[in-house]
């Protein structure tokens, strides 16, 4: 058994509408804008990065989205629906340590199909799926801290899209890794998106990373983060990792990489 | 399918373990040794001060001697008066702590993670922690028909302050991002609460039940010198009082055993309880 690919044809779900989304926190007295006039939409089943320096508010974005934070400003809907709460329709994968300790990998990967009601038998079943997808068959008793941080991500991974959900939100989720480790999770990211399509919002601060999975790259400003440009990535699929070696992949990269620079720089203040 | 990678399979837990193995097999035996030596010194020690009636400022000229607990206790454990006192304690304990903890983690939960709870609740668990158990007796023999309900009372009194603090302390300390991943998989209040709150804070809560332990001990034996009629508390201060000096030696070392054994069954309950703690 495999999941079924959700087709881009016969269930449309996965369209984010962002629209002059403005973010600001209270910090010690002072308003801190965080996200300004950010807008940004997707079409079902896209895979959009959001690329910028530390600190430009890609993480805000994404928060957002899942319904985390409040906009001071503008608005997020997601397929038609202005984004309230927290939903399982928009599960996201957090950088690390996001995992329950007190629950095993199995334990995790069902929590989403227990808070639906899904009795016992068909959760383990739809987990295991899941679990297989990402690579991690036998280790459904483990406990997270038996795991390496890689593993961890797929259980993560698995979890999240378990639910179905109509967007995944990934915050730096291979932040944490080696060089190594972070390869082989980009490409297993994309073998199982292959399978599972659905719409990805994918937070990273690292240029390959962006260009390597995503349709179109939004590269931000620094701080109050805006979409300085919004690069589409026409390499074609399924992408291995020898892609970042072409001419194609390093003039994409040279263009977004003199914004990035350009932006940490701002992001860093005036230099004496 | 071709989306497993290899090569990074190998879980880091495994690290640990393999250290442990790589010590040298000599510890095994050497730790245990250890412990059962430094007791035994601890027994010689006694013996020499009390036979040779040592007078180093502290005195040891009418302590008894182990031998003579020894015998005592062998006479006392053959007759059935030495039991009623301890089953006495051991319920009163029981009681006492099996009440602290239903409402010291009750109540923890709530202040930890309500807002409403914490401000009715905390200030007034606050003012009345500093006030030491014992200084609850004389209230506690007015408050309470029995003595028996007195006693628990105070047992209960002291385990609570730890239980419900470190209940908080857990809940706390829960990592917010644990409770967000939650929500975004389609958690509600109740889930968050039920699936997150206490499994999180559960450590927390097992260092809690083992200091109350502790302090429930302490307070059950200070109830019963004062007030009772039985308990192993009330006849260690009895033999002071007919001059029976290795009685009192010996209800000190059952309290010691006791205590002990409660302790080790709340560890063991705590690892059987959390069993992603063990495994690492």
């Amino acid at each position: 058994m495999r999941p079924q690919g959700r087709r881009v044809t016969d269930s449309p779900t996965g369209r984010i509408e962002i629209t002059d989304l403005g973010i600001a926190f209270g910090v010690n007295d002072r308003i801190v804008e965080a996200v300004q006039r950010f807008t940004l939409m997707t079409t079902p089943g896209e895979f959009v990065a959001l690329l910028g320096p530390s600190g430009c508010g890609k993480t805000t974005v994404l928060n957002a989205v899942a319904g985390f934070v409040h906009p001071t400003a503008g608005s997020v809907v997601v397929d038609g629906e202005p984004v309230a709460e927290p939903g399982a329709d928009r599960g996201m994968v957090f950088q690390q340590h996001s995992l329950f300790p007190w629950k095993t990998v199995l334990g995790n990967v069902e929590f989403g199909l227990k808070m639906r009601g899904v009795g016992k038998m068909a959760r383990t079943s739809q987990a295991r799926t899941y679990l297989n997808l990402v690579g991690l068959d036998g280790f459904e008793h483990a406990y997270p801290g038996e795991l390496s941080g890689g593993m961890q991500q797929r259980v993560g991974i698995a979890r999240v899209l378990v639910n179905r959900p109509h967007v995944m939100l990934m915050d730096e989720p291979f932040g944490a890794l080696d060089a190594q480790t972070r390869l082989t999770m980009q490409e297993l990211l994309l073998g199982v998106w292959r399978e599972v399509r659905t719409t990805v919002l994918f937070v990273t601060h690292d240029i390959d990373e962006a260009l390597f999975l995503a349709d179109r790259v939004a590269v931000m400003t620094a701080r109050p983060g805006q979409i300085r440009d919004l690069v589409t990535v026409k390499l074609a699929r399924p992408r291995a990792a020898e892609v970042i070696a072409t001419p194609e992949f390093m003039a994409l990269k040279a263009r977004v990489f003199a914004q990035v620079r350009e932006e940490s720089a701002r992001a860093l203040g005036p230099r004496p | 399918m071709d989306v497993a990678p290899k090569g990074e399979t190998a879980p880091r837990a495994d690290a640990p373990a393999a250290r442990a193995f790589a010590l040298p097999r000599l510890a095994d035996w050497r730790r245990p040794a250890r412990r059962v030596a430094s007791i035994g010194l601890f027994f010689v020690a006694w013996h020499v001060a009390t036979t040779r009636h040592l007078d180093l400022y502290v005195r040891f000229q009418n302590i008894p001697a182990p031998a003579l607990v020894l015998e005592e206790a062998i006479e006392l454990f053959g007759g059935v008066d030495f039991y009623v006192h301890i089953l006495a304690s051991l319920e009163r304990i029981w009681l006492g702590f099996a009440i602290a903890t239903a409402l010291g983690i009750g109540l923890g939960l709530l202040i930890g993670w309500f807002r409403f709870a914490a401000d009715t609740l905390f200030p007034l668990i606050e003012l009345l922690r500093p006030i030491p158990a014992v200084a609850w007796v004389p209230l506690s023999i007015m408050l309470w028909p029995t003595e028996r309900s007195s006693i628990v009372f105070i047992t209960s009194l002291g385990a609570f302050f730890p239980i419900v603090l470190n209940t908080i302390h857990g809940v706390e300390g829960i990592d917010r991002q644990l409770v967000r991943a939650a929500t975004s998989l389609g958690a509600g209040r109740a889930a968050i609460f039920r699936e997150v709150v206490i499994p999180g804070a559960l450590p927390s809560i097992v260092t809690g039940l083992s200091v109350g332990m502790g302090v429930s001990w302490l307070c059950l034996i200070s109830a019963e010198m004062i007030s009772g009629q039985f308990g192993v508390g009330y006849f260690t201060w009895v033999a002071y009082g007919i001059v029976k000096y290795a009685r009192i030696v010996v209800g000190m070392l059952v309290i010691g055993v006791l205590g002990m054994l409660s302790s080790a069954l709340i560890r063991l309950i705590g690892v059987r309880c959390m069993p992603w703690l063990a495994r690492r």
